[in-house]
């Protein structure tokens, strides 16, 4: 019901819906709930609805944390 | 799930080993300075998903860090008088077409389940991914009524919601929902009040925060002095979680913190939030296992009580006394018992051989622990 990773909007209809690519199978999503999604986006799609885009620059800020962090363990 | 069954984890990105271990490092190094263990709440289903399938929990332990499921499961604290509403209707009405999620058929009552007992001609069950799907069966059955029978929580509940704004758009005469809805952030607080548990703090659901944002949870730092994080799904996401935690811990500054900001705004989704403002108003419901918990549901306001199954149909949801299975689900979603601990599982009570909802769900504590342990009762 609940997909934990992120698809990649793949095209844009005008009655609201739109397609997600995830890994490779595609999804048809209602984007009501996110109204100025674009094509390239991510989003977390739930019961059919997208209802959360990803923030790439917050993404690249944790993994850029986690990198850090093991940089630490290895001195 | 699209996520790999592998415990191995990649060297690099959400699931690096080396970050997991350096995680684990980290949170070892607060509950050293703490000295003494703690326990967290996971309140998503999903969470626990991810903590057994990674095998993370077992990891925790050695550093002092006890993770509890709680009740983030909609279908496993969804009451069984729901599905015997459902099906007492079905069993009564033709021409009646039920939509609802798979993993909701499958629940065990008194009467059955939705997919082991026998419709009235006519009538029938139909499992749908979305609730949309729903509608679109509406709009091409006009002769029959199509009721979408759902049972979520806030991640959930503005897409059901949705199909209800469009029917009345639309002017739809044939489609209603029997809406179990419920709502996080009440449910915590009744956990915490009810004091049966110990917790020292909790890591809160992803999704359910994406659409309600961080605030609502502000009161379990604030009124209860109960450090949170709000934590995505992969490994690494749940382990900052708990190392957040932990340091609020040690600082003695519990708080609302949002570890998962690539998903999870402040403000949550405000979209959703109004199209729920709009058109719901609070309820007070019963959850399996905690009871009656005040303004702790939604319900349609009365403007669109047509589309309200209840209404409509005059459900009968009157609370009726746990059936006699020995199921405790109940104490399972009040992180009371571990699945273990419940004499039935591994035993008589298996996937295939459901004796209550948490064996159900795919987000259920019990099915999760079967999956991923040897699923051989000790
Ligand atoms: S193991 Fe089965 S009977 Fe026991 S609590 Fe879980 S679902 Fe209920």
């Amino acid at each position: 019901m609940c997909l934990a990773i992120p698809g990649k909007v793949i095209s844009l209809e005008n009655n609201g819906t739109g397609k997600v690519n995830y890994m490779g199978s595609t999804v048809v999503a209602n984007f009501s709930l996110l109204p100025d999604l674009k094509v390239g986006d991510w989003v977390i799609v739930h019961a059919g609805f997208a209802i959360s885009k990803l923030d790439q620059k917050e993404a690249k800020k944790t993994l850029k944390l986690f990198k850090e962090m093991e940089k630490l363990s290895s001195t | 799930m699209v996520l790999e069954k592998s415990k191995k984890l990649p060297s690099s990105g959400w699931r690096s080993k080396g970050t997991v271990e350096k995680l684990l490092e980290s949170i070892a190094l607060e509950t050293d300075y703490l000295n003494r263990p703690i326990k967290l709440m996971e309140v998503c289903g999903t969470h626990t998903m991810t903590l057994h399938r990674y095998g993370l929990k077992p990891q925790l332990e050695e550093v002092g860090v006890e993770m509890i499921s709680g009740p983030g499961c909609p279908v496993c604290i969804t009451p069984d008088y729901y599905h015997e509403a459902i099906i007492n209707l079905l069993a009564e009405k033709n021409n009646i077409i039920v939509c609802t999620f798979g993993d909701m058929t499958r629940v065990p009552t008194r009467k059955g389940s939705l997919q082991t007992f026998v419709p009235k001609e006519g009538s029938k069950i139909k499992i749908v991914y979305s609730p949309e799907e729903a509608l679109e069966i509406a709009r091409e059955n006009p002769e029959k009524e199509v009721i979408f029978f759902g049972a979520g929580f806030e991640t959930t509940i503005p897409a059901i919601t949705f199909t209800v704004k469009r029917a009345y758009q639309e002017k739809l005469k044939n489609y209603s929902i029997l809406a179990a809805f419920w709502l996080i952030p009440p449910a915590l607080e009744a956990l915490i009040n009810s004091k049966e548990l110990a917790i020292s703090g909790f890591i809160y659901p992803g999704h359910v925060s994406a659409i309600i944002g961080e605030q609502p949870y502000a009161f379990v730092a604030r009124k209860y002095g109960l450090p949170g994080a709000i934590a995505g799904f992969e490994p690494t996401d749940i382990l900052l979680g708990v190392l957040s935690v932990a340091g609020q811990l040690r600082r003695k500054k519990p708080e609302v913190d949002n570890v998962y900001r690539r998903v999870v705004r402040a403000e949550g989704n405000p979209e959703a939030l109004s199209l729920m403002d709009e058109m719901l108003e609070e309820a007070d419901v019963d959850w399996r296992g905690l009871g009656i918990i005040p303004k702790s549901g939604l319900k349609l306001k009365s403007a669109y009580s047509q589309f309200d199954a209840t209404r409509r149909y005059g459900l009968k949801l009157a609370p009726v006394k746990i059936i006699a299975s020995g199921c405790r689900c109940g104490d399972v979603l009040k992180g009371l018992i571990t699945p273990r601990d419940c004499p039935l599982f591994g035993r008589s009570c298996r996937p295939d051989s459901p004796k209550g909802p948490c064996m159900v769900s795919y987000e259920g504590a019990c099915l999760i622990e079967f999956k991923y342990s040897s699923g051989v009762a000790k």
